[in-house]
C-alpha cells in the first residue's frame, strides 16, 4: 500500500495540487484577460468627463514630474514616520499608566527607555516633526496632483494583480491624508475628530508606513526611470517658451493631449517649493524660540505667544480647573516612597534648590528654553527613604482631563537636572506653568513635565 | 505502474520535479494574478501590518471614526479638494482676456500694443499660496478653535485672520511689482529686438 517514503508521497501531493491549482488558475486568469481585452477595445464605452484620456490636459504632468515629487516625499515621509514614532517612544509608554495607544505589541519593538541626554533631544525630534509635515505639505498635494488621472484609468481593473495595488494606494494617500489632517488640526487645539488623537495618528501611521513600504517597493525601479528620463538641470533652465510636454511614458502619466502650457516646470518646482519654505519658515519660529518666535506668524505659539514676561503653555490653570484654594498656603505635596512626607511650598523652597536651563517641548512642536529653579527629583526620593529610585509617579493637582499623572523611569528620576521647579527665570511659577510646583525632566515631552504637582510616590529599586 | 516508478526516485529527482512544481506554480500566478508572486506577497504583507494596526484601533472602540475620516481624506481631496481648485484655476483662465492667459500660441501671441507678458502665474501663485495658508490654519484663521485653544494656550485666535489678509496681501503686492518688472523687461527687449523678430526669446524671462 505506501507508495514511497513519505517525504516522496508529500512531493507528489503537492505537485497534484499544484497543477490543479494551476489549470484552475489559467482558466481564471483567461477569463480576467479576456474580459480587460474587450473592456481595453470598447474604448468609446469609457464613462465620460475624467474616464476619458483627452480630459486631462496638463502639459506639466509626466513621470519625470511625478517622479521627482515622489522623491523629495521618499526623502522627507520617513523622517517624519520616524520623529513621530520616536515621540511615541519619549512617553516611556512601557510604563505604568503611560501608554495612550494601548495594543498592537508587535508594533512596538522599538521602544526603549527615553534619554535625558541631550535636553534638547524631544524638542529637535518634534520640531522636525511638525515644521517638516508643514513643509511637506505642498508637495503631497503637488505629487497627488500630478497622479490623480490614474484615479480615472478605465478599465478600473485590468488584473488581479492590479486591483490589489490599487487597493493598497488606499494606505497610502489616505494615511497621508489622514496623518497631516489630523496632525495639522491638532496643532491647532481643533478637537473635531471623534476619535483619540494620539492613537488615530499612530496607528493611521502604520497604516501609512505599510502602503509607503510597499508603494516604494513597487515603483522605485520606475522612479528611478523616470528620473533618468530628463535633465534637472535642464528643466531648471527652461523657460515656459521653451517648455515641451514630456514624452508618453508607458503609465499614462502624460496627458493624451497637451494643452499649450501656461506654466513651465521649473515655475511649477519654484512654486511648490517656495510654498514649501514659507509655510515651514512661518512656523519653525514657535520650535526654535528665542526672538524667531516673532517671525512665526501661522504657529500656534509663534508670534502670539510672545508678551513679554510669559513664554507659552499648553494648559491653562483655568482650563485644568486649578483653584486659588488648592495652590494656596493649604497646599501640601505629598511625598511617599519607605515613608511619606508632606511639605509646604515654604518647607519645598528651604530645601537645597538647583537652577537648570532646560527646553520645555510639546508634542505640537512649539518650545521654549528657560531658567528653572527648584529641588531635584533624586534629593526628594531621599527625604522618603528612597536612595535609589526605580520610577516614580508624578500627580497632579488636577482633577481630570489628559496627563494629570505620570510614570518616570529611572533615569528620568536619577537624572541630576530633574526637578521639582519652583521658580521660573528667577520668579515664582506663574499659575498656568504650574505654580505651586511642577516637575521638569530633561528631554521629556511637555506633557510629562507635570505641572501643580500634588503628590509623587518614589518607587524603590529591587 | 506509475506512482510505483515515482516512488523509486532519487531525493534529486524528487527535489528537481519539487523545482519544476515551483515554476509552474509561479507561472501559473503571472498568468493568473498579472504580477510576479513576489508583487502579491509584498502587497499581502503590507495588508497584513495595516490591518494588524487596525486591530489596535477596533480594540479602542475608535474603528467607526477612524475609517469615517480615512475614507474622508481621501474623497475630501480626490473629489473635492482637487476638482475645486482645479476649477477655480480654470475660471480664472477664462475670466482673464485672451492675452493674458498664456498658452494659447507661445511667443507672439499679445498683440501690438498689448502686453507681452501673461499676468495668468502673476494672479495663480499668490492666490494659490494664500489658498494653501488657509487651508492649513482655517481653524485658527476663521476662529473655528478659538475655545479650546484659549483654554490651551491662553491666547486668543482673532489675529489670524489679520495676519492671513496682511500676508495675502504681501504676496500679491510682490506679484504685481515682479509683473511690473517682467513687463519692463519685456518691453526693453522689444524695443532693441529688430523689427520682426521674437519679442519673447531669447533673453532673461520670468521664472515662471
Amino acid at each position: 500500500m505506501a507508495r514511497g517514503t513519505p517525504a516522496q508521497r508529500a512531493v507528489a501531493a503537492v505537485r497534484g495540487a499544484w497543477r490543479a491549482a494551476a489549470r484552475t488558475a489559467h482558466r481564471a486568469g483567461a477569463a480576467v484577460r479576456r474580459s480587460a481585452a474587450a473592456a481595453r477595445g470598447a474604448a468609446v464605452r469609457q464613462p465620460p468627463g475624467p474616464f476619458q484620456p483627452g480630459f486631462w490636459r496638463s502639459p506639466l504632468r509626466g513621470r519625470w514630474l511625478t517622479s521627482l515629487l515622489g522623491l523629495v516625499l521618499l526623502v522627507g515621509l520617513p523622517v517624519i514616520a520616524i520623529t513621530g514614532l520616536l515621540s511615541y517612544a519619549a512617553y516611556n509608554p512601557r510604563l505604568q499608566g503611560n501608554d495612550e495607544t494601548p495594543g498592537a505589541p508587535l508594533l512596538k519593538f522599538f521602544l526603549f527607555s527615553w534619554p535625558t541626554h541631550p535636553a534638547w533631544l524631544y524638542r529637535l525630534d518634534q520640531g522636525v516633526h511638525v515644521t517638516l509635515g508643514l513643509a511637506l505639505l505642498p508637495f503631497v498635494l503637488a505629487k497627488l496632483w500630478s497622479v490623480l488621472p490614474k484615479l480615472f484609468s478605465w478599465p478600473p481593473v485590468r488584473s488581479p494583480a492590479q486591483a490589489l495595488e490599487r487597493l493598497s494606494l488606499i494606505m497610502i494617500v489616505g494615511g497621508v491624508l489622514f496623518e497631516f489632517a489630523t496632525g495639522i488640526l491638532n496643532i491647532q487645539d481643533f478637537y473635531v475628530f471623534p476619535f483619540s488623537f494620539y492613537t488615530a495618528h499612530l496607528y493611521g501611521a502604520w497604516v501609512f508606513i505599510a502602503g509607503l513600504i510597499v508603494h516604494v517597493a513597487l515603483k522605485f525601479p520606475k522612479m528611478m526611470a523616470g528620473l533618468r528620463s530628463r535633465s534637472l538641470r535642464r528643466e531648471l533652465r527652461t523657460p515656459l517658451a521653451a517648455t515641451q510636454p514630456e514624452a508618453p511614458d508607458p503609465a499614462g502619466l502624460r496627458a493624451a493631449d497637451p494643452a499649450p502650457p501656461t506654466v513651465s516646470r521649473r515655475g511649477l518646482l519654484v512654486a511648490v517649493s517656495g510654498a514649501s519654505l514659507t509655510l515651514a519658515a512661518l512656523a519653525v519660529g514657535q520650535s526654535i524660540g528665542g526672538w524667531t518666535r516673532r517671525t512665526a506668524l501661522f504657529a500656534p505659539r509663534g508670534l502670539s505667544a510672545v508678551t513679554p514676561g510669559t513664554l507659552p503653555v499648553n494648559h491653562t490653570a483655568a482650563a485644568a480647573r486649578i483653584t486659588a484654594a488648592a495652590t494656596g498656603p493649604a497646599y501640601r505635596l505629598v511625598l511617599t516612597g519607605r515613608r511619606t512626607v508632606s511639605l509646604t511650598r515654604h518647607e519645598l523652597m528651604a530645601l537645597p534648590q538647583r537652577t537648570a536651563v532646560l527646553p520645555l517641548a510639546c508634542v505640537e512642536g512649539w518650545s521654549y528654553s528657560a531658567a528653572w529653579t527648584g529641588v531635584p527629583l533624586a534629593e526628594l526620593a531621599r527625604l522618603v527613604g528612597i536612595a535609589n529610585p526605580s520610577a516614580a509617579l508624578v500627580e497632579s493637582l488636577q482633577q481630570a482631563g489628559s496627563f494629570r499623572s505620570v510614570t518616570l523611569s529611572a533615569g528620568q528620576v536619577s537624572d541630576s537636572r530633574s526637578m521639582l521647579a519652583l521658580c521660573l527665570n528667577g520668579v515664582d511659577l506663574p499659575p498656568d506653568h504650574g505654580y505651586p510646583a511642577r516637575t521638569i525632566i530633561p528631554a521629556a515631552p511637555g506633557v510629562h513635565n507635570t505641572k501643580w504637582v500634588g503628590r509623587i510616590t518614589f518607587m524603590a529599586a529591587q | 505502474m506509475s506512482t510505483r516508478s515515482r516512488s523509486r526516485r532519487s531525493p534529486t529527482a524528487a527535489a528537481r520535479s519539487l523545482s519544476t512544481a515551483a515554476r509552474s506554480l509561479s507561472r501559473a500566478i503571472l498568468a493568473w494574478y498579472g504580477a510576479r508572486p513576489l508583487h502579491l506577497l509584498a502587497l499581502l504583507a503590507a495588508f497584513a501590518l495595516a490591518g494588524y494596526a487596525l486591530r489596535a484601533v477596533v480594540a479602542a472602540h475608535q474603528w467607526r471614526g477612524f475609517a469615517v475620516w480615512f475614507i474622508v481624506a481621501i474623497i475630501g481631496h480626490d473629489l473635492l479638494l482637487f476638482p475645486l481648485y482645479s476649477l477655480a484655476d480654470l475660471s480664472i483662465r477664462r475670466l482673464l482676456p485672451r492675452w493674458a492667459r498664456g498658452g494659447t500660441a507661445g511667443p507672439g501671441a499679445a498683440g501690438a500694443g498689448r502686453s507681452l507678458v501673461p499676468v495668468i502665474n502673476y494672479i495663480r501663485v499668490p492666490a494659490g499660496f494664500a489658498l494653501l495658508l488657509l487651508l492649513v490654519w482655517f481653524p485658527l484663521i476663521l476662529g473655528l478653535s478659538a475655545v479650546t485653544y484659549r483654554r490651551a494656550s491662553g491666547l486668543g485666535t482673532d489675529p489670524y485672520l489679520w495676519r492671513w489678509l496682511a500676508v495675502t496681501g504681501v504676496m500679491f503686492a510682490l506679484s504685481a511689482a515682479s509683473y511690473a518688472l517682467a513687463l519692463r523687461r519685456a518691453s526693453v527687449r522689444a524695443r532693441r529686438a529688430p523689427p520682426g523678430a521674437d519679442p519673447n526669446l531669447p533673453g532673461k524671462t520670468s521664472v515662471l
